[in-house]
């Protein structure tokens, strides 16, 4: 009995053992990967951060760097500005997404496709390219003035880029062109698996289209709501493609994002890697922080 | 009352439409017409598509630029696929405590954002330029390398592997073939919708890589599309016919990707929030 239960065994023994080392085979190449190209690479910016000087030669110098950022304006305006964008495009965004979203669920509407493939299309355009469009088109004698011009909606053209207000308004309104539609795919999805049921009944207690909206959409789309605004948040922080391409930062630096700033610090000013580690560090934070943010805003059900 | 809401959201869905649509009719007419008549304008297709044409293809070398984006996005897909897949597989299938905690640890890099990690990717690409020139700085696998492996589509991978049927794996077992085998004799075959909806991904995220290529690849020679095209926008005498014919030639790969698998396209991008 004994004789014949043991190499049973012993087999599935070494099967298991087999299947759990070729299991970490499968894995392997992508732990060192990732180890390599990111937690690596965090680790060196940390130790970068405590460090100053130019090029390559730096030196440990504590946490001047961190120091140095609450004196240094165009850090400030650089976070200013970014968090600016988060807090205006981010909500105005998927808002509108939501809306598209919710009239293209209507399933009366006529037209739906193609409504759905424009307001998605600008999505598939590359970043450089659309930026590149979207700085002719608001140029001093670019269509966007034209048109206002003609409708006499201004008496003059407006300065879209070199005014320190209006640049921004015209990356905000760039970004909101090229995501929107993005967002609305996910909210359409998720709307096609909610119970129609659930509206009927509504209608029946006398709700109104808006309070369906607030009461039964709302909380029904919450959880992927939460997943797009951290995906844009992350994104927001990380803005660079456009705002180098439609206004290099300028004027002065009233558009200027971390990002840029730090690309800035390291490849366009006298490189100084340490403190551009030390900027680097703050979208970390930021993300980190306002992603916990969000989940405790809106993920206190799970 | 209700036929007054059906016309106001009618005209709203066709306002955003057509602000949706407008830069790209734009562009596609401008191709078309002299660099003056697009400054003052001009909204009707023109003749001129030939001549910018020829100018974009001798003032710049966006033939080089079209070769070398192709070629990064042609290896970044597969090897990003072939990677991301093993480890999604494995992470799934080969299911452990240590390993799942290892998956909880490789998805916080997703949280990374690029920014923080570039300088020091830029001094390690700097550091080995010397032993081994051929991935150093300005070499078009430095530009490649670190966007293959990524937890996004480790993560795409395992949630899309949850669906597969596991008991192909034990019948797999049951036939005498081996682990990599069934691999890819069975799950590589079986999650072929799966593997389109990645490689749109990849092609799309590579081809419009931006930050990264801007700050490894130096050399003119080795410039890919979105670089040629920033430069070409950034000039201070800019022919617009010619700079609209570029980026409709770069815009063109994605949209084709687009129209022809507008089902996959949609899928890859949910795959990563199902299950």
């Amino acid at each position: 009995m004994s004789q014949t239960s043991n190499p049973t065994q012993q087999r599935t023994f070494a099967q298991k053992f087999r299947k759990n080392y070729i299991g970490w085979l499968f894995i392997i190449l992508s732990v060192l990967g990732i180890s390599l190209f990111y937690f690596y690479p965090m680790v060196q910016a940390l130790l970068l951060s405590l460090q100053s000087g130019m090029g390559s030669t730096l030196e440990y110098v504590g946490l001047d760097n961190y120091v140095r950022l609450f004196n240094d304006p165009t850090f400030i305006t650089a976070l200013t500005n970014t968090i600016l964008y988060l807090l205006i495009q981010v909500p105005v965004m998927i808002v509108l997404a939501l809306i598209f979203s919710v009239l293209l669920n209507d399933p009366t509407l006529k037209f739906k496709g193609f409504f759905r493939t424009a307001i998605f299309l600008p999505a598939v355009t590359s970043l450089v390219a659309y930026a590149v469009i979207f700085k002719y088109l608001f140029g001093n004698d670019g269509l966007v003035n034209d048109f206002l011009l003609n409708m006499n909606l201004v008496s003059e053209p407006l300065n879209w880029l070199s005014d320190p207000f209006l640049a921004k308004i015209t990356i905000i309104i760039a970004i909101t062109w090229r995501w929107t539609g993005y967002n609305m795919i996910f909210y359409l999805s998720a709307l096609q698996n909610v119970d129609k049921s659930m509206y009927e009944a509504s209608k029946i207690d006398g709700a109104s289209a808006i309070q369906q909206f607030f009461f039964i959409t709302i909380p029904l789309l919450k959880p992927i709501i939460l997943f797009t605004s951290i995906v844009s948040t992350i994104g927001t922080l990380q803005l660079f493609d456009e705002v180098m391409n439609i206004t290099s930062g300028g004027p002065g630096n009233a558009t200027m994002t971390i990002s840029m700033y730090i690309y800035n610090l390291s490849f366009e000013y006298t490189p100084d890697f340490g403190y551009a580690a030390t900027v680097s560090y703050v979208i970390l934070i930021l993300v980190v922080i306002l992603s916990f943010i969000q989940f405790r805003v809106a993920g206190d059900r799970d | 009352m209700k036929q007054i809401k059906r016309v106001f959201t009618y005209l709203f869905l066709s306002v955003a439409a057509l602000v949706s649509i407008f830069p790209f009719i734009w562009m596609l007419i401008s191709m078309t017409n002299k660099s003056v008549d697009v400054t003052s304008g001009r909204l009707i297709p023109g003749t001129h598509f030939i001549e910018n044409l020829n100018k974009l293809l001798d003032q710049t070398q966006i033939g080089i630029a079209l070769w070398n984006s192709f070629l990064i996005a042609v290896i970044t897909t597969v090897l990003t696929l072939l990677i991301g897949s093993l480890a999604g597989y494995g992470f799934e299938i080969y299911r452990s405590k240590g390993k799942d905690i290892l998956f909880n640890i490789l998805i916080l890099s997703m949280m990374i954002p690029f920014a923080a990690i570039m300088i020091p990717l830029y001094r390690l690409f700097g550091q080995i330029s010397a032993d081994a020139p051929l991935i150093g700085l300005d070499t078009l696998a430095a530009a490649f390398l670190p966007t293959i492996i990524t937890a996004f589509f480790i993560f795409f991978f395992r949630q899309n592997t949850k669906m597969f049927a596991k008991e192909l794996v034990e019948a797999g077992r049951i036939d005498g073939l081996g682990e990599w085998g069934i691999f890819f004799r069975i799950y590589m075959p079986t999650m072929k919708t799966t593997y389109a909806a990645a490689a749109i991904i990849a092609f799309m995220n590579s081809w419009n890589n931006y930050l990264w290529p801007l700050v490894v690849l130096q050399s003119p020679e080795k410039q890919t599309i979105p670089l040629l095209i920033s430069n070409l926008g950034a000039g201070y005498t800019p022919d617009y016919g010619v700079i609209m014919t570029a980026i409709v030639i770069a815009t063109l790969p994605t949209a084709l990707v687009f129209f022809l698998m507008q089902r996959h396209f949609v899928a890859g991008m949910m795959g990563s929030v199902k299950g």
